[in-house]
């Protein structure tokens, strides 16, 4: 027994304020059998989730590893930068040429691993880390209905990827603006796309990617009701996410690698030319959503019908 | 009852969600794909062709492939150069999905036909494909318009499209022709002049001179005729493609990819293969060996004589005409569909512009078409093959809409990340300068002084512009990569800029510049003429050059003047589609040598001027075509997000049904009846259980450990689902999510809390949760009843297991709940505290409300509760008031020195009854008898009682149950 221990005692007066209170409050029910005051609609509202997240230590350091990021790599090109022409070459040969270059190429270094693990931390850990600390059943015994438990669960995660998403390239081009000046974007093909225009591009971009990652969202949602363990939903939708990537790689697969969730990742880059296509985009969202729209109705269907026994 | 058919519900929902959801993928990824069965029948025809007086039996080894539904037109494919019937397959199945009867077959000379290669020639291998017509004509599965003239059209790349050319001008019977990559005149392909000293054709955009005394296009002749020797290549029918709108990236660089491995440098376009087939297709014996390979010996005699010398005789310029179409079109009055590739320095743009012109003039009607390939880039991709199958189907057999006789290019735009570039169409009504108004020329100025240019003593080293052969795996990794290779050597360039532009410049076919030239005095001039290579580069802002195309335009200027007096010269510059952005510009360069030319090998020098301060570029106004819009991804989004919204709705409807409350029971905090949960594997957690708690009362559920008690309460909280029975909360049936559920507050199975905030932002956002009025949530006496002190603003974290029950038990109570339901709640806690929670228990059922305790110990029942219920492996054994059940009544029991003489001393006590002795203790039914007064007859009688108490029946019964747990 600990120090603290012994100082916790109740006061006997305060047994007395207690009884005084509940003698002088009855509150009635309502036609549902719900005490006055309560709705289903206004429980967990978001901004009460995003308090309840937003004080975790783990969303604290991750947001403070983005805004570290774009110095990161801005200090790597400082020391590493031995070629004086910077309008050639890929992405990252171009990445110092201007604000939005130097945007691109954090996006595209990120791409691969950061952003599809935000957002499976996001979406993997929130119920899953709340069956661990036990405190999913007293939500559902508040009641906040489990549909609208998920659902406010998954906008507050949305609401918190998104920011991420946003939040990197923003730092980005605030370093970038600061580093290398507001010049147009040069493509690999040295196609120069206008200061204004690279920042409405980039600003799609950060949309597309959002919505591509839908599909993690989905995957890691369905985990997170699946297993109470909040490392074993993140880390299986990240592990998905890589196996995807891995097949990717194999070229003998032909066209059916488009089916793979993350074929069209980068298809976000598409938007930073002259001339958008946008029909990968369109398949990239297509996919993303149909991914995101199965995933999340089996983590819907499980959760709604799950014992918790957490 | 109700669960089977919610679960079925369930269950349909997910079927149709499910299948809606494959439907769609299916749709949006697979588009039209008739997947047609194609019978094939192969044969080897004998045709007799030749010369009059010297005609020769040949064989022609042909495949036939059927469409499902015969008679239909008919489809003659013509392979590439180096290629066979076989390198034609994969077209030829599409074609033959499309509903034709297609014919493919070796040409002379190729694959295992026999004979020698004429060069498309017509008594040769045009006479051979007039008798394939005829045999058509013979196929019964060939409709027919007339006797002997079977419904045909006919296509084929590059040397195939030369013959559909040949042939369509020789056979009246050919109805349609789309001919691919091909050329209209050899000798102007293999030796280009497009330099003039006259006037330039007319309103074309890629018209040519095509001046005579060409210089000898050496690297891609080479391999034109090494592939006709049947040395090495590829056997596949299928090069890469080229990029187009909307093309998958991971497609195109798999093919790309194959393609770079390929050992041959093959300039694998449109089955124009080099090298034979030879994989398993050996041409028959002794039709190869000797220095001519299966050339016909005309055709072999007069590629030597060029290849080594660099300059043709006019009779091998005569017997490169005749077996040109330029030789045959003005006699093409068919439909025709020309496509043409923009990565082509093998047969530019100027070839097809001359075909076009001349069927145009003879009364043909001509569509063109520029795709993002050739011979550099990549044969036709799916999209153009689709548009060409269309093109045939409506001039054959009126299917579909009307192509038109518009033109449409296509327009590289900037290179990915990864995969192909993008590419999107533009289309103009029709091509300019056949029929209507000439094409639209913007005069761009350009400067620069006179140059001096000297042609190196054996033309070395040489400026480099493509690469033949190797052109085409680099456009395989994105066209516009191969502009990129070309090498301007110094001293050998004479430049000329334009100014930066301001508007992006979209250059659709051939810019025309006027060069003034001289020889420099005191040096003599080259007798055969100046030869130059006219680029025009396109300069980024930060100096990259790209030569669209790496196409050059090689001039032959007639000798110059030894005076010094200079020669104007109008120069072709090379057909191209180029988008120059603005804050680039256009560079002129005028180079001496090219290493994929033959050039004059003795040194000369010349100055170059430009006798016109402006070129003249070709602009095509279109509308932009793009890709194909991605409809099928647009509406494939817009299905799934219906299905999303509807998903959205059905649960919203279903969460509508609420429970009828029960209006006896509305006052009645608990009634559970018949609850019972198995689980999967046969484990009864709480097997028919049935008990009601009244407002006021403090009861307690007391069982030992696995009674079921937990389980009961994690189901009156609407965490697990009863397999049956019902459990009513002031009159509302519990499900997950009952909206009654916010009159419990439930201390269930252990504390949980953020670890991460304090004991007392718990409380708040736990409150904060529930969306109730935060007044009422009375969290300050709540905090003061768990009486945590300071440590309430310390990190939950950092508490011991009593402080977080206790702030537990307080965050149950939040909001004054009605029933407070509350699991093990001392467990883990001191003796004081324990005592205190007894009073906090009791004082708050006095309050009117409800709490329902559970225990495993009944000692803590019965100073805790007024009423139990008594639970064991999932079944009720009793349940009643404490006092009753406790008590048992009215019976005693004495623990006594002498048990048998207190026995007989209490029997005689008037009303007392069922006395028993047990040991040292001895029980009787006092019925009314105070045990005061019992014991004072005990004594009195003698008998010394250590002991005196209301009989614990519970207790011998519950301790039996509990066995070694307790």
């Amino acid at each position: 027994m600990t120090e603290a221990d012994e100082s916790v005692h109740t006061d006997p007066a305060a047994i007395a304020e207690l009884t005084d209170a509940a003698r002088a409050s009855h509150l009635g029910a309502g036609a549902s059998g719900a005490v006055e005051g309560y709705r289903a609609r206004r429980t967990l509202r978001l901004h009460v989730e995003l308090r309840r997240q937003l004080r975790r230590r783990r969303t604290q350091l991750l947001y403070g590893f983005l805004v570290l990021l774009p110095f990161l790599l801005a200090v790597a090109f400082e020391v590493g930068s031995s070629n004086p022409n910077r309008r050639s070459g890929g992405f990252v040969d171009l990445a110092t040429a201007s604000a939005p270059n130097f945007v691109v190429l954090t996006l595209f270094v990120s791409g691969t691993f950061l952003l599809p693990m935000i957002v499976a931390l996001f979406f993997g850990d929130t119920i899953a880390s709340e069956a661990s600390w036990s405190s999913l059943k007293y939500l559902l015994a508040i009641p906040v209905p489990r549909h609208r438990l998920l659902a406010q669960k998954a906008l507050a995660s949305a609401v918190l990827s998104f920011a991420a998403l946003v939040l990197l390239p923003l730092v980005a081009f605030l370093v970038g603006l600061v580093s290398y000046g507001a010049g147009e974007a040069v493509t690999p093909t040295g196609d120069a796309v206008d200061f204004p225009t690279a920042l409405a591009a980039i600003g799609m971009s950060v949309v597309y990617i959002s919505i591509q990652l839908i599909w993690v969202a989905g995957l890691a949602m369905f985990l997170s009701v699946l297993i109470d363990a909040p490392l074993g939903a993140v880390g299986g939708a990240v592990l998905v996410s890589i196996l995807s990537q891995i097949l990717e790689q194999i070229t003998a697969l032909g066209s059916l690698r488009q089916y793979l969730p993350t074929h069209f990742a980068f298809s976000w880059s598409d938007l930073i030319a002259t001339d958008i296509d946008w029909t990968n985009l369109a398949k990239g969202t297509l996919s993303a959503l149909i991914y995101g729209l199965v995933f999340g109705t089996l983590a819907f269907r499980r959760f709604t019908t799950k014992d918790i026994t957490s | 009852m109700r669960r089977i058919p919610r679960s079925v519900f369930r269950w349909t929902a997910f079927a149709v969600v499910a299948a809606l959801i494959v439907i769609t993928v299916v749709l949006v990824t697979r588009p039209s794909s008739t997947g047609q069965q194609v019978r094939t029948q192969e044969k080897v025809l004998t045709l007799v062709d030749g010369p009059a007086g010297k005609r020769a039996p040949v064989a022609i080894d042909t495949t036939l492939y059927l469409p499902e539904k015969t008679p239909a037109p008919a489809v003659m494919i013509a392979h590439g150069f180096g290629g066979s019937k076989r390198s034609v397959d994969a077209d030829a199945r599409e074609f033959a999905a499309q509903g034709f009867v297609v014919l493919a077959w070796s040409a002379r000379g190729f694959g295992r036909s026999g004979g020698t290669i004429e060069l498309n020639s017509p008594d040769y291998e045009v006479e051979d494909a007039k008798q394939l017509v005829s045999w058509l004509a013979k196929r019964p599965e060939v409709r027919l318009d007339g006797p002997g003239d079977p419904r045909v059209g006919v296509t084929g790349g590059s040397y195939g499209g030369a013959l559909a050319l040949m042939l369509a001008g020789a056979d009246k019977r050919v109805d349609a022709l789309a001919p691919v990559i091909t050329y209209n005149d050899l000798s102007q392909a293999l030796l280009p002049n497009t330099g003039s000293t006259g006037a330039m054709p007319a309103g074309t955009p890629a018209a040519g001179p095509f001046g005579a005394d060409g210089v000898f296009k050496r690297a891609w002749a080479g391999i034109f005729f090494a592939s006709g020797m049947g040395g090495g290549g590829d056997a596949g029918s299928s090069g890469p493609e080229a990029p187009e709108p909307g093309t998958v990236s991971g497609s195109s660089d798999a093919a790309a990819g194959g393609d770079a491995a390929a050992p041959a440098p093959a300039p694998s376009t449109g089955g124009d293969t080099a090298g034979g087939d030879q994989g398993g297709d050996a041409p028959p014996a002794g039709a190869t060996g000797g220095p001519c390979g299966r050339f016909g010996l005309d055709v072999c005699k007069a590629y030597a004589e060029v290849a080594t010398t660099g300059v043709p005789s006019a009779e091998t310029v005569a017997l490169l005409k005749s077996v040109s179409p330029v030789s045959v079109t003005s006699k093409i009055t068919q439909p025709t569909l020309l496509v043409q590739g923009e990565q082509d320095t093998l047969f530019g743009l100027d070839q097809a512009d001359a075909n076009a012109r001349q069927i145009a003039a003879a009364g043909g009607s001509v569509k063109v078409i520029w795709y993002a390939g050739g011979h550099d880039g990549g044969r036709p991709g799916p999209q153009l093959r689709e548009e060409m199958r269309n093109w045939l189907a409506y001039q054959l057999d009126k299917r579909g809409t009307d192509p038109g006789t518009g033109f449409e290019y296509a327009v590289q735009g900037a290179l990915r990340a990864q995969g192909a570039p993008s590419v999107r169409v533009v289309r103009a009504p029709a091509y300019p300068g056949l029929t209507g108004a000439p094409v639209q020329r913007q005069a761009m100025a350009m400067s620069g002084a006179a140059q001096t240019v000297i042609n190196p003593p054996g033309a070395n080293p040489g400026s480099v512009s493509s690469l033949p052969g190797l052109s085409s795996v680099l456009a395989g990794a994105g066209g516009r990569l191969s502009g990129r290779t070309s090498i301007d050597l110094p001293g050998q360039s004479a430049i000329f800029s334009g100014p930066t532009l301001d508007e992006q410049l979209l250059i659709a076919g051939s810019a025309t510049a006027r060069l003034d030239v001289s020889a420099m005095p005191g040096l003599p001039p080259s007798k055969t003429g100046a030869v130059l290579f006219a680029k025009l580069y396109d300069v980024g802002p930060d100096g990259t050059r790209i030569l669209p195309g790496s196409a050059v335009s090689p001039v032959r200027v007639p000798p110059l003047p030894v005076n010094g007096d200079s020669v104007k010269v109008t120069v072709a510059l090379p057909g191209i589609v180029r988008p120059v952005e603005s804050g680039h510009y256009l560079s002129l360069v005028v180079t001496t040598t090219d290493q994929s030319y033959a050039t004059p090998l003795e040194p000369a020098a010349y100055r170059i001027a430009l006798a016109d301060d402006t070129i003249a570029v070709p602009v095509v106004p279109g509308t932009n075509v793009g890709g194909p819009a991605p409809v099928g991804p647009v509406i494939g989004i817009i299905v799934v997000l219906g299905i999303g919204v509807l998903l959205v709705l059905a649960v919203a409807l279903r969460r509508r049904r609420s429970g009828r409350p029960d209006p006896e029971l509305t006052d009645v905090p608990l009634v559970i009846d018949g609850l019972t949960k198995r689980y999967p594997g046969g484990l009864v957690a709480v097997d028919d259980l049935s008990f009601r708690v009244d407002r006021g009362q403090v009861l307690g559920l007391l069982g030992p450990n696995g009674a079921g008690k937990t389980t009961t309460l994690r189901m009156l909280m609407g965490l697990i689902h009863p397999t049956g029975g019902t459990i009513k909360v002031f009159g509302q049936e519990i499900r997950p999510g009952a909206p009654v559920l916010s009159r419990i507050g439930s201390f269930v199975e252990g504390a949980g809390f953020l670890p991460h905030l304090s004991g007392a932002d718990n409380l708040r956002l736990y409150w904060a949760a529930t969306g109730r009025p935060a007044e009422r949530a009375h969290v300050h006496e709540a905090l003061e009843i768990a009486g945590l002190g300071k440590a309430v603003n310390r990190k939950v974290r950092t508490y011991s297991q009593g402080m977080r029950q206790r702030l537990a038990i307080a965050q149950a109570m939040l909001g004054l709940p009605d029933l407070l339901v509350l699991d093990e709640p001392t467990n883990g806690l001191d003796p004081p505290q324990i005592h205190q929670m007894r009073s906090v228990l009791r004082a708050y059922a006095a309050t009117g409300r409800t709490v329902l305790v559970s225990s495993h110990l009944l000692a803590e029942v019965e100073q805790t509760c007024d009423h139990v219920v008594v639970m064991h492996r999932g079944r009720l054994v009793a349940a009643g008031p404490v006092d009753e059940i406790v008590s048992g009544g009215g019976e005693a029991t004495f623990r006594v020195d002498r048990p048998d003489v207190a026995a007989d001393v209490l029997r005689g006590i008037s009303g007392v009854t069922g006395v028993a002795v047990d040991g040292s203790a001895v029980h009787a039914e006092l019925d009314g008898t105070p045990r005061s007064v019992a014991i004072g007859v005990l004594v009195s009688a003698g008998v010394a009682v250590e002991q005196a108490g209301p009989r614990r029946r519970l207790e011998d019964v519950f301790l039996q149950l509990v066995g070694e747990d307790s």
